[in-house]
């Protein structure tokens, strides 16, 4: 339109087409000027807000410490200086967006005045029609426009063109995990084993590898437990199995065939994994608990809630196994969520039991009442648990005690309170004086 | 009160613009009429600065309606004086060459001396009185001094005008921006002055919203609907009267476009509205299901639930395309329409008013105005439109503060608290009785009396209510009946201040702010030097920490850093407790989330803490259980025994089955 328009102008009263470079270029300058003082503002008001946000979320999620401290005027203070802040910015640029519209006004405005003088000057010397300047009027008119809504599209590239890279950073990104070419199969009579041979693993961009020179065997019936330190690296062993991550060296067997060679989705059905805080989806408590057992039948499904010890708070729920699971598991406790993670574990009938600290949100006895309905059902399933306290691991057939990603020592409670330094110094943190007392001489 | 946290995301990413502007789907406020009054309530300080604005507004829009007309006969002169050139000329041409006419012979003169009247049946009524008047004596020239006046007031009126819309957009968004503040500021004294019970039953997310999204809106919408309102009304009848004193006949034609626009605007917003809603509700869906699914990623993945995901978040996108397509089409051709229909009018008023003007009726200057004021006359109902629609919004957002501005405070402290100095430490529990919900008592008559330096074990499984216990303490809940005693002094009837001045407070939920090291720590005591800092640091054994920090206690922690571990950051609210230097403790024993030598640390460092002062514990491990002079035992929210550890196990109740369970398994 705004070409179209121009094309007409000129022939029109080609003598008057300065008037429009004049007044679009004025129109430029308007808006230019606007927007760079406008512009970087904005940036800050961003951050601004995100600041505000912050000293009220501190505020709420704090409370009861800006209470117990007795700190509310502080807090009140701190968020008056970001409320200030936030005022002068906006209305900094308030003021400056203001200045817009009557400035683009007036350039139209001056615009059809001086078509009109300047055209009764060519009227006069005969050069155009009085019709001639009219049409002229109007298609300046729509110059200007075409070129308003030009600019105001062009402030949207350079926004368009962030997000558009921002996307591609995602797409682009090459997978970590290589699916294999040639997926093999593990044979039916290796049921239940993992081993780690010589694994290590650092995370990328990591100078410091997490896990050295791991080896070990899970054998099927047979528990494996980890322990060590925060960062002693028993979370990242684990998630190596169901390949979460690949090793950076070395390799991990599942059957006794490496991870990389199966297929993804038959080496998943092979693991039954159960994550530090239960994960669960909208949806009912059976969708849940039948979670990746497509097949799973109703059966199958209370079999698995009774085993995770999740069965009796689920039929006093309301619908009872069609109670709604609301988005993230939000309508259900820390431990009904886990023990309902558990469940969906069990559910699976896998050949390997992964519990990634599963247990921290599950009172003792309800604990000690899981472990002992699990017995049967990983007769032939090799089960690692990731842990925090001596307590809950004391009856593996086997303990693996990492420290600073290397194994301190492999063996069952009484061996390792005698052999490990490392364990003993955390059941010594753990247990009391008595209780090592009755350990240590369990153990002689 | 049913918004979580999430759905800030959801509004956020749903307030994009979704295309025409009259076709926002509102949020409808539930007392649209009260909360209005409130709203303009909170103008009322500002009527001065509001009256100037009207005034200003009011000008400029009289200025703006004005000023076509006034251009009008500038273009009236100038057909005028083009017209008597070309008379003149035409004239001059039939005349011989060497005929002077003396002065002031006119046309009609002319034609009457000469016989011949026949001429003037072709010129335009409108100018037959110009041209029967014209001095052919001398040839016309161009009155480029009236025109030069015309301008000249034109020039002033448009550049008044200007400043006018400036200055009142100036003083708009002072008014705005003030009363964002305002609002801002109450809110935040507000979360300060509420029951914590309030935030109990909600979700922070929801007042956090409250404080920042929905100000936004009511500060970006106030500033729109202010100053437009106020000039699309005015801007409304003064076309209106212009077009009517140039010409009634114009006006009827012009204005019998409007309805035709009028409904089809209707009937565009009535069909788009629909697949608009549509877009929102499905956005929250997408959102939901990715949010979903990246927080639980690994488990999709280890339970190879990808092709699920993926089919089902194919289908909502498909879903979302389709009404974003329509509501876009839509939308979309709002414009060109619109477009089309206002070109009909003008079509239609140019026709006309070109018939007009060749009966004289009407002058060309008039039409030109006339069409000038018929294309400004589209801009005021579109407002007006928009800010119907933009003034349920903001409604809705300002009730939405104003219903938490309302919100039951917490209980004032009583006017002649007493004021307690020096505190021995002894706490006493009178026959408490306390529920969180009416008519659901979770502790039923508890009496306990602690010594001054004693230490009590608070037990029990997760999720058995031990908070219960510091809330009341603390008086963040006070009891329904009975009454908690330091030395001997109900807390009631102390400041609450004054209550919480006494204790010191190091929960498991370690929260630390924004801010550095040194800064946390002094939160406690906010006059500590950095001397003491260093002090309470050491004893709390995370001076060595944070001096491997490369800015030591000047280290900024953000609210998601890496640097800092559980561990340390409890450690580091146990420093801040020491700096409070309290009477009284309130302990969380740290639990599985710290790595063990940290958990030696902080057990150290909290044993430094409690000696020599009253405190309560929540407690994991035995051995501070066993070493309580008061074991609190808790479960389904209440507490179920009391006692000492040798009590409680002769008792064999509840603690006895814990204790057993917990510490004397064997394989």
């Amino acid at each position: 339109m705004g070409v179209g328009a121009i094309v007409r102008a000129l022939s029109t009263a080609p003598g008057m087409s300065w008037i429009i470079m004049l007044a679009v270029a004025a129109l430029l300058v308007v808006i230019a000027t606007v927007f760079a003082l406008a512009l970087p503002r904005f940036k800050i008001l961003q951050k601004l807000i995100d600041k505000l946000n912050l000293v009220t979320r501190e505020n709420l999620t704090g409370l009861r410490v800006v209470r117990a401290f007795n700190n509310e005027r502080h807090e009140e203070k701190k968020f008056d200086a970001a409320n200030k802040e936030l005022t002068r910015v906006n209305l900094f640029i308030n003021r400056v967006m203001v200045v817009m519209f009557p400035f683009v006004q007036l350039i139209l405005n001056f615009t059809m005045l001086l078509v009109i003088w300047v055209g009764a000057g060519f009227i006069d010397s005969g050069a155009i029609e009085i019709g001639n300047m009219m049409a002229f009027m109007q298609y300046a008119m729509q110059v200007m426009m075409s070129f308003m809504f030009l600019t105001i599209a062009f402030i949207m590239v350079p926004r368009a063109v962030v997000s558009w890279k921002r996307i591609t950073e995602v797409v682009d990104t090459p997978l970590s995990i290589k699916p294999a070419k040639k997926p093999k199969k593990a044979k039916n009579s290796m049921r239940g084993t993992v081993e780690f041979k010589n694994v290590s693993f650092a995370y990328e961009g990591a100078d410091e590898p997490v896990l050295k020179n791991i080896s070990f065997t899970a054998k099927p019936g047979e528990t494996t437990a980890f322990i060590g330190s925060t960062s002693s690296g028993k979370s990242t062993l684990v998630n190596l199995v169901p390949r979460f991550y690949d090793a950076t060296k070395g390799s991990v067997l599942v059957d006794e065939v490496n991870v990389r060679d199966y297929d993804q989705a038959d080496l998943m059905s092979k693991i039954g994994y159960v994550p530090q805080k239960g994960v669960l989806f909208s949806g009912t408590v059976e969708s849940n608990v039948a979670f990746g057992a497509n097949e799973a039948g109703e059966q199958q499904v209370k079999r698995a809630a009774k085993i995770a010890q999740a069965y009796d708070f689920v039929e006093k729920m309301e619908g009872k196994f069609n109670a709604h699971i609301a988005q993230g598991g939000s309508n259900v406790s820390g431990g009904q969520k886990q023990r309902l993670s558990i469940a969906r574990a069990v559910a699976k009938d896998p050949e390997v039991y992964i519990f990634d600290d599963s247990f921290s949100a599950l009172d003792f006895k309800t604990y000690l009442a899981l472990r002992e309905a699990l017995k049967p059902v990983t007769k032939k399933a090799a089960v690692l648990i990731v842990a925090q306290r001596v307590g809950t691991i004391k009856h593996a057939e086997q303990i693996v005690v990492l420290d600073k990603g290397k194994v301190a020592g492999i063996g069952d409670h009484q061996s390792l309170l005698k052999s490990c330094k490392v364990y003993r110094e955390i059941a010594e943190s753990q247990l009391s004086e008595d209780e090592m007392r009755v350990e240590m001489e369990g153990a002689e | 009160m049913t918004d979580k946290p999430k759905n800030e995301s959801h509004k956020r990413n749903g307030s994009v613009n979704h295309g025409g502007p009259v076709m926002m789907t509102a949020e409808k406020p539930k007392h649209f009429k009260k909360s209005l009054g409130k709203l303009l309530g909170l103008l009322k300080p500002n009527l001065g600065a509001i009256a100037v604005m009207v005034a200003l507004t009011i000008t400029a829009t009289v200025f703006d309606i004005v000023s076509p007309k006034i251009l009008g006969n500038m273009t009236n002169q100038i057909v005028d004086d083009y017209i008597s050139a070309k008379v003149y000329d035409a004239v001059h041409e039939k005349l011989p060459k060497d005929v002077k006419l003396p002065k002031g012979t006119t046309v009609k003169e002319l034609a009457q001396q000469m016989g011949d009247t026949g001429k003037f049946s072709e010129v335009p009524e409108a100018q037959k009185e110009l041209v029967e008047n014209l001095d052919l004596s001398e040839k016309p020239r161009f009155h480029y001094e009236v025109l030069g006046q015309i301008a000249l007031l034109l020039v002033a009126l448009y550049l008044v005008s200007a400043l006018a819309y400036y200055v009142s957009g100036w003083v708009g968004t002072s008014i705005t921006q003030n009363i964002v503040y305002k609002m801002r500021k109450d809110l935040s004294a507000k979360i300060n002055r509420m029951p914590i019970s309030y935030f109990d039953r909600h979700q922070y997310g929801d007042v956090l919203s409250r404080v920042t999204n929905d100000v936004d809106t009511v500060g970006q919408s106030l500033n729109q609907v202010f100053g437009q309102a106020i000039s699309a009304v005015i801007m409304l009848f003064g076309i209106l009267v212009m077009m009517l004193t140039i010409s009634w006949q114009l006006t009827i034609i012009a204005l019998l476009v409007l309805p035709l626009s009028f409904g089809f605007v209707g009937f565009i917003t009535k069909k788009s509205q629909k697949h608009f809603k549509n877009v929102q509700n499905r956005i929250g869906t997408l959102n939901g299901h990715i949010e979903e699914n990246y927080a639980g990623q690994t488990i999709v993945k280890a339970f190879s639930g990808e092709a699920e995901a993926e089919k089902h978040f194919d289908a909502v996108n498909s879903k979302l395309y389709e009404s974003t397509w329509k509501s876009q089409f839509m939308s979309g051709l709002m414009m060109p329409v619109m477009h089309f229909i206002s070109n009909l009018g003008y079509v239609a008023t140019a026709v006309a008013g070109g018939w007009l003007a060749l009966n004289g009726r009407l002058s060309i200057g008039d039409i030109q105005a006339f069409i000038q004021y018929v294309s400004q006359f589209n801009q005021p109902i579109v407002q007006v439109g928009q800010i119907t629609n933009l003034l349920q919004s903001t409604v809705a957002a300002a009730e939405r503060v104003f219903e938490f501005l309302e919100e039951t405070e917490e209980v004032p402290d009583r006017q002649d608290a007493t004021k307690l100095s020096i505190v021995k430490g002894e706490v006493e529990f009178k026959n408490v009785h306390f529920g969180y919900e009416p008519g659901q008592p979770i502790i039923k008559n508890f009496s306990a009396r602690i010594k001054p330096g004693h230490k009590v074990a608070i037990v029990g499984p997760t999720g058995a209510g031990k908070t219960t216990i510091v809330n009341l303490l603390m008086r963040f809940y006070d009891p329904d009946s009975g009454e908690i005693t330091i030395d001997g002094i109900n807390t009631r009837d102390m400041e609450r201040s004054d209550v919480r001045d006494k204790f010191g407070m190091v929960l498991q939920d370690t929260w630390l702010f924004s801010g550095t090291i040194k800064e946390n720590l002094t939160y406690g005591d906010l006059k500590a030097s950095r001397n003491d800092v260093k002090k309470a640091a050491e004893a709390a054994h995370v001076d060595h920490f944070v001096q491997a920090l490369p800015k030591s206690y000047d280290t900024r922690i953000e609210e998601d850093s890496e640097n800092i571990s559980v561990g340390e950051k409890q450690l580091l609210t146990i420093a801040r407790a020491m700096l409070a230097d309290a009477p009284m403790l309130i302990l969380d024993e740290a639990t599985s989330s710290v790595d063990t030598r940290t958990e030696v640390l902080i057990q150290n460092a909290m044993e430094k803490l409690t000696k020599g002062r009253t405190s309560f514990v929540i407690a994991h491990r035995l051995s501070t259980i066993k070493n309580a002079d008061l074991i609190l035992v808790m479960n389904n929210g209440g507490i179920v025994e009391q006692g000492s550890h040798q009590e409680l196990l002769a008792a064999d109740g509840f603690y006895a089955g814990l204790y057993k369970a917990q510490f004397v398994t064997k394989t």
